[in-house]
């Protein structure tokens, strides 16, 4: 009996370490939340969808900044998303067996988790120097390069889950590949398939470093492609480090809207991913 | 109708006989056609010469990377005939019904040597357009295989394909396809609904009406009623009885009785070789080998 005793004495023991490990993770990200709603609510009016941001001293908005997130995102969804999907149709469907399709899927796992300090670096090389100036356009390209590891590995990963007897079922009827692929593989991976780019959009909405080097930041609205835009991640990081109240409290605000708007699409990532394809 | 042609064996023109008889029992080398003085056999071998052979086997190897799982297999399907495939696991069933369409071409380091003739044209030749011979020779998987649309796309989305139909025309074909197989009265009031929201066997039907909506000349069914509960089995196998009107049909099963049920000629195959073929009735009761009786009796298997 001893040693059961012992033994249930250890569990319990090693439990409660657990129970702490859980409350030491949990505990932070709940100071973070707390903080970020706190001090994100406090400054949160309509002023900042309808303001510029401001000078230093003054009133203002994010409206320039939020313009410019949107833009540069939703650009470089458009650019990347395609790119990537084609390439991770490429290897679940047609090169599964080949060279090229091991060779591709090592080098995209080294992209999806190089800095994108590097990736910024690399579009400021390329599109900055080349044109002379910053650009939106830069800035996008920047933000498309993140994307599309991200929509290679779940376009290949959701693909891979469609049974093969599917596909065979398929064929069987004489279905041409194109088709099967684009009617029946698709359709039936469509939930996993958006739920990638939600995640990639998840994942650049928040990207400060890329924009930095390529769309630089702009104090004035601006939808101009080649020129440098505003944007919330490089607003945050410029106010936040400055001294200015108003800019601090303008950061914080900031940094609640990127908040907000991963965690909505993190939410309808998660929902889409757990609704079965058909009632 | 069998019996009948077994009476009418005089009649025979003598060439495609010997033709066959060489055929039917070219699976184990040794047994050559000349000393099996049996005389059912003869009759056997006579009876279903006789008829229409929509698709000859002729001496097939198939080849999994190296290692061979077909081994000179040779046999006729005969058109308008339920063949049944019957064997242990692992002995080549499946994998000979999926040279017939040609579905081993998916996936690298399959091959087939030896001549399959479809209406006398071999479809090994790679020459042969792969969509139009799936076309003509369907296929019905073990595993119901919906596709993810509706009940009433499931079928037409293979029609539109092949044929430009009127939308009152594409209904009807729909709906003749889903009575075909026996599935049209339980479908009829939910045709928009997802072919994923049927059961087991209603999804399995469906299968089969897809199929069967193309107008294939061959049905393969691969294990059709493994998935299924006993009432759906009954089900499909009327739906088999119905199909064999108007095609040509080869059932691989691991129910005997099945086998027994629904065929009109039987083939055991055992290792990659095939042990026996020869009218179902004849091999069920008094099979030629000992092998296909040991398994039939389920002495092994």
């Amino acid at each position: 009996m001893a040693i059961y005793d012992a033994r249930r004495l250890r569990s319990k023991f090693y439990l409660g370490l657990c129970y702490l490990a859980v409350a030491i993770g949990l505990g932070w990200l709940a100071i973070i939340l707390a903080t970020l709603l706190f001090e994100g609510f406090r400054g949160l009016s309509p002023s900042v969808f309808t303001q510029m941001t401001p000078p230093p001293g003054a009133d203002g908005g994010l409206l320039n900044a939020i313009t410019g997130s949107l833009i540069m995102t939703t650009l470089g969804v458009f650019i990347g998303t395609p790119l990537g999907m084609l390439a991770g149709t490429y290897m679940a469907e047609y090169g599964r067996y080949s060279k090229l399709t091991f060779f591709v899927r090592f080098i995209n796992d080294i992209l999806l988790s190089a800095p994108s300090i590097v990736i910024g670096l690399f579009v400021y090389e390329v599109m900055v120097v080349r044109m002379g100036h910053f650009s939106a356009l830069a800035g996008a390209v920047s933000l498309a390069v993140i994307v599309v590891p991200v929509v290679v590995r779940t376009t290949e990963d959701m693909l891979l889950l469609v049974p093969d007897t599917l596909r065979e079922a398929a064929r069987a009827l004489g279905l041409p590949r194109s088709i099967v692929i684009g009617k029946v593989a698709y359709r039936a991976a469509r939930a996993g398939l958006v739920t990638g780019v939600i995640l990639a959009i998840a994942r650049i909405s928040g990207e400060t470093a890329p924009l930095l080097f390529t769309a630089l930041n702009n104090q004035f609205f601006s939808t101009n492609l080649f020129a440098p835009m505003s944007s919330l991640p490089a607003v945050i990081f410029q106010f936040a480090l400055s001294p200015y109240k108003e800019w601090q409290h303008l950061a914080w605000t900031g940094a609640l809207l990127i908040t907000m708007a991963v965690l909505a699409l993190s939410i309808t990532a998660r929902v889409l991913q757990t609704q079965r394809p058909a009632k | 109708m069998t019996v009948s042609i077994m009476n009418d064996v005089s009649n025979l023109p003598p060439a495609p006989e010997a033709d066959s008889a060489a055929t039917i029992s070219a699976g184990p080398p040794a047994q050559e056609p000349a000393p099996e003085a049996d005389p059912p056999a003869k009759l056997l071998v006579g009876a279903i010469s006789n008829l229409d052979q929509k698709v000859s086997i002729r001496n097939l190897n198939f080849y999994y990377g190296d290692s061979l799982a077909l081994k000179n297999v040779s046999l006729p399907l005969c058109a308008k005939k339920v063949t049944a495939f019957i064997g242990p696991s692992g002995c080549g069933k499946s994998t000979l019904l999926r040279v017939l369409n040609r579905m081993y071409d998916l996936y690298p380091k399959q091959r087939a040597e030896g001549e399959v003739l479809l209406d006398g044209v071999n479809i090994l030749r790679p020459e042969q357009d792969l969509n139009l011979l799936r076309a003509r020779v369907g296929m019905v998987f073990q595993k119901p295989t919906p596709f993810p649309m509706s009940i009433h796309d499931n079928i037409a989305f293979g029609l539109k394909l092949y044929e430009k139909l009127p939308k009152s025309e594409l209904a009807d074909r729909v709906e003749a396809a889903l009575k075909r197989a026996a599935l049209w009265d339980e479908v009829k009031d939910k045709l928009h609904a997802s072919g994923l929201s049927l059961s087991g066997g209603q999804q399995q039907r469906l299968c089969i009406a897809r199929t069967v909506a193309l107008q294939p000349e061959v049905i393969l069914l691969d294990e059709p009623c493994s998935a299924l509960d006993p009432i759906s089995t009954a089900k499909v196998e009327e739906t088999i009885d119905e199909l064999k009107e108007n095609y040509t049909i080869a059932i691989v099963t691991h129910n005997m009785q099945q086998a027994a049920r629904v065929s009109e000629h039987t083939a055991f195959m055992y290792l990659g070789e095939l042990i026996e073929f020869g009218i179902t009735a004849q091999v069920f009761t008094s099979p030629e080998k000992k092998q296909t009786q040991n398994y039939i009796t389920g002495r092994f298997g």
